[in-house]
């Protein structure tokens, strides 16, 4: 089923490729990872991740999570930087519309399974969502300390002042911590995880969440999991606390003046607005404000 | 060791979307502990025949999440009936004696579920190596015991009332998290019904 | 009025077309098919099936079709499908001893039972572009020689250990199943299978400039060629159902055997050690890149100082993957706006506290 928010018509369920494409064994194999990973928040479970239709970094790892999980009564979201309508994202979607046939929607609050790349949806998920993010580098040390025989380790002993460190040289340098996207977080009170390339306003959203938050790295073969009602929390100081960020306008064509806003260029002389980059969340203000008459 | 296949049950009536329900359900108890999953109420047991001496539940969570890549430890009263047949033939596992070298354990009723240090814990960069543990209880709302649970997938503190285990399995829990992330993970079943403890579940009482 | 833009479906939609379009270029000049991909541009072929993990040239024909001539685009095509087939079993290692010899060669001797066969190829031709080559219908020369020898061509490295001057290669204790890096997820430290396993499905351009880089002093291992052989070899299975062992067809492959650097110790008298290489059809580059970053990264287990990349597990097994690199560096050109835009105000955001900070100072 197509609903009419997508343009084009519907990739059939194509009955030569087995449920959500991957091999039954692939899927045992992934599923006992991902018990694991809730088992532990937040710790990195390797996996024996495929080949898969799309190139490694394009979300082979978020992909490899879904087809596992889902099943035909599910309706799936995918969002990429935040909007339904993206290349990646409707790609993505055609994937799982021809492989599983389940019904597809971008309304956030009817998704059972929303897979998502570099943003959590503004509306707030409840319990029994799953949100699959799609993640590049699943260390969040990697680009201090790129062995993995070394950041196991650092893992294992909870030995993090690498981190810590790192933080604090921006601080000296620049006045400010410089880490405005990916930023790490500390899960359950013990691994320090990367929440994927959402930008660090997001990263409030992570903490209690009703949702299962499960997270996916196809290239780098690593599944991770932050079951609901979980702590997170991201890393700051005592005297220079995390923080978000704050625009000083509101979205262009909805008004709203609390979530994510995208830059958009309209002409070559410096002239841009500001818009949401969750479309379902500002489509659904802007139609309600439009049946209530309000400006 | 020669197997009748005519006097093997059946497995899942649809395998794919079988396991599927299966392990959502699985997924549910151990990001929701102490939640009690009730598999009779999906279609997914349907026409499955589950072996002497198991619980519809446990077979289930074996069927649906074994396969040739894993080593399976069946307890003593288990071994005599035809569970181990039943899952080799249905899902090509390995079955071994030593409990340390386990993926999956199955312990019946007829068994005492033995020391948590018995099983895999996995080891502190590969915490993830560790046993999973499917163990039969006699209840899993019973009165008679009631413990509280506290942790991820709990908001606040939940109740959990099994009847079946040793009265020190929360003293031997707290005693094993002390190595936590080592230790293994727990699904209790009782007949079609389930319930899920992941080693970052913390049990007062 | 600014207007979300719609219509990713069909801009998609239209790529397609316009891909089919660019893939067969000028509709009047003939399509190309399988059949000349597999004949004459077979090296393109073999490389595709040695990186692609799968012996099948038809297949791998049909995938640098459809990549029109991309390998790394074709490998990753082989790929994708290789990981949708099912295994059905393991066949036994294959006895390169016993190989019908197309090109037999060794750097390290003269000469040698079995003799130097020089064999069909490029190392002794000047490159010189052939302009006949332009027109088509060339009669082409009869071969000098018999392609196929009778001779017994033992293995150089069999005999070296006649007189223990090659470590033997004993495999582990429990002689255990070889690891399978498409089945299991990698950890470091990788035992050798694993390694052999990594570096055969590896980018052939990463690993020759791995192994370029250890004749250049990083790492150097002294080596020589003990032998490289080419032809073809019988791949045999052993079903469950029949006990013993069956032939299931003939493939080509390329052997490299590398003599490196002696070793010695308090106990043990001095031997050559070595490099393994192997590649589907004829890859000479890719055997013997293979063999010399296959000696490289055994520093680790021969007690040697490990100081360059190219014997960094590591760094060599991460980055050896053409789908992984090349997936990973082309994904720069999915959106990364969101990202871009929280850099943009963080940016603004430090410049404008310098700019207010200049300011305060210049206020009087």
């Amino acid at each position: 089923m197509q609903p009419p928010e997508f343009s084009g018509s519907a990739p059939a369920r194509d009955p030569h490729i087995n449920f959500a494409y991957l091999d039954e064994r692939t899927k045992r194999m992934i599923r006992r990872a991902l018990l694991k990973a809730v088992a532990i928040p937040g710790y990195q479970v390797p996996f024996g991740s495929r080949e898969m239709p799309l190139p490694y970094g394009w979300g082979t790892g978020g992909i490899q999570v879904t087809a596992s999980i889902i099943g035909p009564d599910d309706v799936l979201k995918v969002i990429d930087q935040g909007s339904d309508d993206t290349v990646n994202a409707v790609n993505i979607r055609r994937f799982f519309q021809r492989t599983t046939g389940v019904d597809v929607t971008t309304d956030t609050q009817s998704a059972s399974i929303i897979q998502t790349r570099h943003r959590i949806p503004e509306t707030p998920l409840r319990e029994g969502q799953v949100l699959v993010y799609q993640v590049p580098v699943p260390e969040p040390m990697q680009h201090l300390e790129p062995r993995e025989v070394e950041t196991r380790k650092l893992h294992a002993l909870q030995e993090y002042g690498l981190m810590h460190v790192n933080l604090f040289e921006d601080l000296a340098h620049y006045g400010h911590i410089a880490t405005t996207y990916d930023y790490p977080v500390l899960v359950n009170g013990r691994y320090i995880m990367s929440p994927s390339p959402i930008p660090k306003f997001d990263n409030p959203k992570m903490h209690l969440n009703p949702a299962l938050q499960l997270f996916g790295a196809g290239r780098e073969k690593r599944i991770y999991a932050v079951p609901p009602y979980t702590p997170v929390e991201s890393l700051g100081f005592e005297d220079h606390p995390f923080e978000v960020q704050r625009w000083d306008h509101p979205c262009e064509l909805c008004g709203s003046n609390e979530s994510y806003l995208d830059e958009v260029l309209v002409d070559d002389q410096g002239g841009r607005i500001f818009v949401c980059s969750d479309s379902d969340y500002c489509g659904k203000r802007q139609a309600a404000s439009t049946e209530s008459g309000t400006p | 060791m020669q197997v009748q296949l005519k006097n093997l049950g059946r497995g899942f009536s649809e395998p794919t979307l079988c396991s599927q329900t299966v392990f959502r359900h699985a997924l549910d108890a151990l990001s929701l502990p102490g939640r009690i999953q009730q598999l009779g109420a999906s279609t997914a047991l349907r026409g499955m025949q589950t072996p002497q001496g198991a619980d519809p539940a446990a077979a289930a969570l074996l069927l649906a999440l074994l396969d040739q890549d894993c080593k399976l430890w069946l307890s003593p009263d288990l071994l005599q009936g035809d569970a181990a047949a039943w899952l080799r033939f249905h899902t090509g596992c390995l079955v071994v004696t030593d409990a340390a070298q386990a993926d999956f354990a199955w312990i019946g009723l007829g068994t005492e579920l033995p020391a948590l240090g018995t099983f895999a814990q996995g080891h502190a960069e590969y915490p993830d190596q560790s046993t999973t543990c499917i163990v039969q209880v006699t209840s899993l709302d019973s009165s008679a015991s009631t413990w509280t649970l506290r942790g991820p997938g709990i908001p606040g503190s939940v109740e959990m009332q099994i009847d079946g285990l040793a009265p020190d399995f929360p003293a031997q829990w707290r005693a094993s998290q002390t190595h936590f992330p080592c230790g293994v993970d727990v699904f209790f079943t009782q007949g079609e019904a389930f319930v899920g403890l992941p080693r970052s579940t913390l049990i007062e009482g | 009025m600014y207007v979300a833009v719609k219509g990713g479906e069909s801009a998609i939609l239209a790529s397609y077309d316009l891909l089919a379009q660019q893939r067969r270029g000028d509709p009047s000049v003939a399509e190309l098919s399988i059949g000349q991909i597999c004949q004459q541009l077979r090296l393109a072929v073999d490389r595709v099936m040695t990186e692609g993990s799968v012996y099948d040239p038809q297949l791998a024909a049909l995938a640098i079709k459809q990549s029109a001539g991309d390998l790394v685009e074709a490998i990753f095509l082989l790929r994708a499908y290789r990981a949708t087939l099912p295994r059905l079993g393991y066949s036994e290692a294959l006895d390169t001893g016993a190989m019908q010899i197309a090109r037999r060669i060794s750097a390290a001797f003269k000469d040698l039972p079995g003799g130097q066969v020089l064999g069909p190829t490029y190392d002794y031709t000047q490159r010189l572009l052939d302009f006949s080559l332009l027109a088509t219908g060339a009669t082409l020369p009869s071969p000098r020689q018999a392609a196929v020898s009778d001779e017994a061509t033992p293995r150089v490295v069999d005999l070296l250990h006649q007189e223990s001057l090659l470590e033997s290669q004993q495999p582990p204790a429990g002689d255990p199943d070889p690891f399978d890096l498409t089945r299991q997820p990698l950890r470091f430290p990788a035992d050798r299978s694993a390694r052999l396993q990594n570096l055969a499905r590896a980018d052939e351009g990463f690993l020759l400039a791995m192994a370029y880089s250890t004749q250049r002093g990083y790492s150097e291992t002294h080596p020589f060629v003990g032998e490289i052989r080419f032809g073809t070899v019988e791949l045999c299975v052993t079903p469950e159902e029949l006990g013993f062992s069956i032939s299931i067809g003939d493939l080509p492959v390329t052997e490299c055997q590398m003599i490196n650097q002696f070793q010695g110790s308090q106990t043990e008298p001095p031997q050559f050690t070595r490099g393994y290489g192997l590649a589907f059809g004829h890859s000479e580059r890719k055997a013997m890149a293979m063999s010399l970053v296959d000696r490289a990264l055994r520093a680790d287990e021969l007690g040697e100082a490990v100081t360059s990349p190219a014997q960094m597990q590591e760094f060599v097994m991460s980055h050896s993957d053409s789908l992984e690199s090349s997936g990973f560096v082309q994904h720069l050109k999915l959106p990364h706006y969101v990202d871009f835009q929280s850099e943009l105000e963080l940016v603004r955001k430090m410049r404008q506290s310098i700019a207010n900070q200049g300011n305060a100072d210049a206020a009087p």
